[in-house]
């Protein structure tokens, strides 16, 4: 089972209930495999605390052009196909500017002379390991890199399966949110009582809503805020799966990487509600 | 005219809040939304909009499913999975590249632009506000990140603007390296936790790629004062000045829920602390 974390918003409270959820299950003996899909900004190893043992470079395909092969001028079809302007004709030369290269390979399917071949970008790592039971698995985007897709693609590609996968995603409702939730078998919307936490689980159900994904929320530090999260909530008819206190001492120990299940009244309680809840909605589905 | 880019790599650290109070003090300037699949800053803003274009980049491919034979060389090819096994492309991956057009031997894929979302040019109590709204589920944020920048940076000309205010998105990828363009500074708002201390450390790597001068304001100060300090040190070790500290505040929520910035919500308990900051701001824009 893939189970997917996500907000819209920052800062809501993803990677906190994604590694407290984890820890939680892993404590009633389910095997479960740990995914840090958000590559820009990693964070869940900060509080599980993992023992990596592998750590390997990512790559993605660029073009890299035979000079010689080329035919030039007279045909730079590849210049002329790419969406990107990745290629660029600069007096009497196909020049790569690799930063913009989706990797596609329409150059390589284009050019009549097989002048095309393989060049690769560093786009970060992905490394691996284990949080006592949990198998562990994240991305780090190198710092310049702008594509974070293909390289949540693969932190996703080399995650162990298991009984149950969390997958902790990125803000936002764009690509790399998108590429994170791609094949969840549930949804997770982690969101506040405020108008902006409001507003961006707005977008992310809209989002979801166009996925076609089953999905849940959980307000996180209820109390901070207003009641319109709750009204909206049944308006929509969207399922609340609990929620979260707001509570001082849970930003402490969050400060310092700590999990809130086991030192957080109440806290274990609701996460097994809302853990109950999932399971459910999840075989129904199926 | 100068830039100002509010970022912070970990969301949910102010970023928000912290643009909309400085909007409402200092200079004559223009204010900018680059958080663009997540804005939140006309929240408190309440822009009337003026002016709102559509926001077309790159193409949209559909399969005409009557020309189509199935022979599967897009779905093949398609390097994104963006085409589905009924021969249906998925709007949601598909990044405009052109392979499925180019591939098919029937010439049953057709293109047409893709409208990827709008933006905004909007009057605000504060100045003129340029923001936008990507689509759901669209691609290309980061170019409707350099469109909203560089119309920002040309109605900051036009109108005599002595400042332009950025609100960043979280992270480290695209629509962060697009709106870093044209910045004199970049503003970090940090909070006293390991992970945004690690998320800090990163965004920082960024602005220092770039080259780009930058300083910090920590907020959510009070919760953990050996983060503050761990927060601090890094930025002694890096040569990067803190601009002013705010505490954790129950004000910043209230402000939000009223609809206003800290400024207004409480002018003598936050809004004081923000104009200081403000000052540091532009003694460094000056120097």
């Amino acid at each position: 089972m893939q189970i997917a974390i996500a907000s819209g918003k920052g800062g809501t409270g993803k990677t906190t209930i994604a590694v407290n959820i984890a820890s939680f299950i892993d404590s009633l003996g389910v095997k479960v495999s740990f995914t840090d899909c958000d590559v820009e900004e990693p964070n869940a190893h900060l509080f599980l605390n993992p023992k990596i043992k592998t750590e390997i470079n990512e790559y993605l395909a660029v073009p890299k052009i035979d000079e010689d092969a080329c035919i030039g001028e007279s045909c730079k079809k590849c210049v002329e196909l790419c969406r990107f302007k990745s290629l660029i004709w600069m007096v009497d030369a196909v020049m790569v500017f690799s930063e913009l290269c989706h990797g596609c390979g329409l150059c390589e399917l284009a050019c009549p002379v097989n002048a095309i071949g393989k060049g690769e970008r560093l786009i970060g790592t992905t490394s691996q390991g284990k949080s006592g039971n949990i198998d562990f698995t994240k991305g780090l985007l190198r710092i310049g890199e702008a594509m974070s897709p293909p390289l949540i693609k693969a932190v996703k590609t080399i995650s162990p399966k298991a009984e149950v996968n969390i997958l902790d995603c990125p803000p936002g409702t764009s690509c790399p949110v998108v590429e994170s939730i791609d094949g969840a078998d549930f949804v997770v919307l982690v969101t506040e009582p405020t108008p902006f936490g409001l507003h961006d689980l707005d977008l992310a159900v809209q989002l979801l809503e166009t996925l076609d994904q089953p999905y849940g929320v959980i307000i996180n530090r209820a109390g901070m805020g207003d009641d319109r999260v709750e009204k909206y909530l049944s308006d929509k008819n969207i399922t609340l799966l609990g929620s979260l206190p707001n509570n001082r001492d849970a930003a402490i120990i969050y400060s310092d990487g700590g999990l809130l299940y086991e030192s957080i009244p109440g806290y274990k309680d609701e996460l097994s509600k809302i853990w109950g809840s999932i399971k459910n909605i999840v075989n129904e589905v199926e | 005219m100068k830039q100002i880019v509010v970022i912070s790599g970990k969301g949910g650290t102010g970023k928000t809040s912290i643009v909309a109070a400085l909007s409402s003090i200092g200079p004559k300037k223009v204010i900018v939304d680059c958080d663009v699949d997540a804005a939140d800053l006309h929240l408190i803003l309440k822009p009337t909009i003026l002016d709102e274009q559509d926001f077309i980049s790159g193409e949209r491919p559909s399969i005409d499913l009557d020309t189509c034979v199935q022979c599967g060389m897009c779905v093949e090819h398609c390097k994104f999975g963006a085409i589905s096994d009924e021969f249906i492309i998925i709007p949601e991956k598909c990044e405009g590249c052109g392979v499925c057009s180019f591939i098919c031997p029937e010439g049953a894929v057709t293109v047409e632009p893709r409208n990827c979302g709008k933006w905004f040019k909007s009057s605000t109590r504060f100045g003129t506000l340029i923001h936008a709204a990507l689509g759901i589920g669209e691609e290309n944020s980061g170019k409707l990140v350099t469109t909203v920048r560089n119309a920002s940076t040309d109605a900051g000309i036009k109108e005599g603007a002595e400042l332009v205010l950025v609100d960043g998105s979280p992270g480290i990828g695209c629509p962060v390296i697009a709106s870093l363009t044209n910045a004199d500074l970049a503003v970090f708002v940090a909070e006293p936790t390991i992970p945004a201390l690690h998320d800090l450390k990163r965004v920082y790597k960024l602005t220092e790629h770039f080259k780009i001068p930058s300083m910090v304001i920590i907020n959510k100060c009070g919760i953990n004062k050996n983060q503050e300090n761990e927060i601090k040190d890094f930025c002694q070790e890096n040569e990067i000045s803190i601009a002013g500290e705010l505490p954790y505040d129950l004000a910043f929520t209230k402000a939000q829920i009223a609809g206003l910035s800290a400024v207004e919500y409480d002018p003598e308990g936050l809004g004081a602390k923000i104009k200081v900051i403000w000052k540091e701001l532009e003694k460094k824009l000056m120097a």
